[in-house]
């Protein structure tokens, strides 16, 4: 029940992006589509993981004086060991999100969680704890990435929708698709996207 | 001339915050007034500049030698944490005044994501000591910059009848949007 709990308060009433407003940068530098998002979000996830059952496992010999230098070394690990996996297996997707992947490592949210949980829980409630809030921060990053994605370029996980369904209606079609609105896309598209989402969840979430 | 060509690019065309979406935190979080908002543009002038000479020497000198490039974010990481910690002992034994002035702000720059941003950036980009020391204050002032301007517009924006629901941080948000499509207009300029 309890760890029911704590996996879910990430999506909701705690969740990093919409209520804690940790982790912006990524959040407004890589959701320029749904994909991307989702990329960022589970990249970071798996940092949230690996970091969280480390430092629950050695918490017990860290000296209190020099816990937050050694949590960022156990953090920084991860993100090297997420850094040369993707740059390895999804070259792509590594280009497109670039500098914010080996940034994961100053993300407020994977030290947050590993000063204020993973260091005075047990080893599994720390595991569903970094699940329950990186998926909430892959949750709200395919939120708005989808969000900036359909309005920006009329498009939803690179799947072109006007174009979609022409094709069908009728399989041989020359249609092409106009371009969205593409402000959405770039800079300020993020900060406003952001803005309203953070409102609607405010709304949703009482 | 290209000195200079890198400034402009780096404070206006490429804003740090407002184009690369890096420092966003200290962006909203110490921008409700101006005066805040100069001493944290300053502490970033000063740590950036110096973080991005260090982990240049570093990463040229000893990882790259060494051919251990994969350690480069333990390794920047953690010389920025110390240097922050080492700038603010020295500071406070040689200069009380400017401690007093960027004291505060020092170890709140350790989770700057734009100080390690950069560090990464310049070693990307195949810059050299120079070239990376102009980009890093190029940058560091676009952060003055954008935070200042921000700051200026938040301090006003206390006073309008806001809705309540887009109080506090939506309407930041809002406004730094506006404020980046101000600066996309700099966009081919250099």
């Amino acid at each position: 029940m309890n760890n029911l709990k704590n996996f879910t308060k990430g999506f909701f009433r705690e969740n990093p992006v919409f209520i804690l407003l940790l982790g912006l940068c990524p959040t407004l530098g890589v959701t320029t589509s749904a994909i991307n998002g989702l990329a960022m979000g589970l990249a970071t996830t798996f940092v949230l993981i690996g970091s969280n059952v480390v430092i629950a496992l050695i918490k017990g010999l860290i000296p209190d004086k020099v816990r937050i230098p050694s949590f960022i070394v156990v953090i920084a690990s991860f993100v090297t060991i997420i850094d040369l996996v993707m740059s390895a297996y999804v070259p792509a997707l590594y280009e497109s999100l670039g500098l914010f992947i080996p940034l994961i490592v100053v993300n407020c949210i994977v030290l947050g969680r590993a000063e204020a949980f993973a260091s005075k829980n047990t080893v599994f409630s720390s595991l569903i704890d970094g699940l329950g809030m990186g998926l909430g921060f892959a949750f709200a990053l395919t939120l708005l990435g989808g969000l900036r994605e359909i309005l920006g370029s009329i498009a939803i996980f690179n799947w072109k929708i006007f174009e979609g369904i022409a094709r069908l209606i009728n399989p041989a079609t020359d249609y092409t698709q106009p371009d969205g609105i593409l402000v959405f896309v770039l800079a300020p598209g993020a900060f406003f996207g952001l803005a309203y989402l953070i409102v609607l969840m405010k709304k949703i979430s009482k | 001339m290209e000195y200079i060509l890198i400034i402009i690019g780096a404070i206006f065309v490429n804003n740090i915050v407002l184009a690369q979406f890096l420092g966003i935190c200290p962006f909203l979080g110490v921008s409700g007034k101006v005066k805040t908002a100069v001493g944290m543009g300053g502490a970033v002038l000063f740590v950036m500049t110096l973080a991005t000479i260090v982990t240049w020497l570093i990463y040229t000198y000893i990882l790259s030698k060494f051919g251990i490039e994969y350690m480069r974010t333990i390794a920047f990481i953690l010389v920025i944490a110390s240097l922050v910690q080492m700038v603010e002992i020295i500071l406070k034994k040689i200069s009380p005044s400017l401690y007093q002035a960027l004291g505060v702000f020092l170890p709140l720059i350790t989770t700057n994501c734009a100080i390690l941003g950069v560090a990464i950036l310049v070693i990307d980009k195949d810059f050299n000591l120079t070239y990376s020391v102009v980009y890093a204050v190029g940058t560091a002032l676009g952060f003055l910059l954008a935070l200042v301007i921000f700051a200026g517009l938040r301090e006003h924006i206390e006073k309008l009848p806001i809705p309540k629901a887009m109080q506090g941080i939506p309407a930041a948000l809002v406004m730094a949007g506006i404020l980046a499509l101000a600066f996309m207009g700099f966009s081919g300029l250099v």
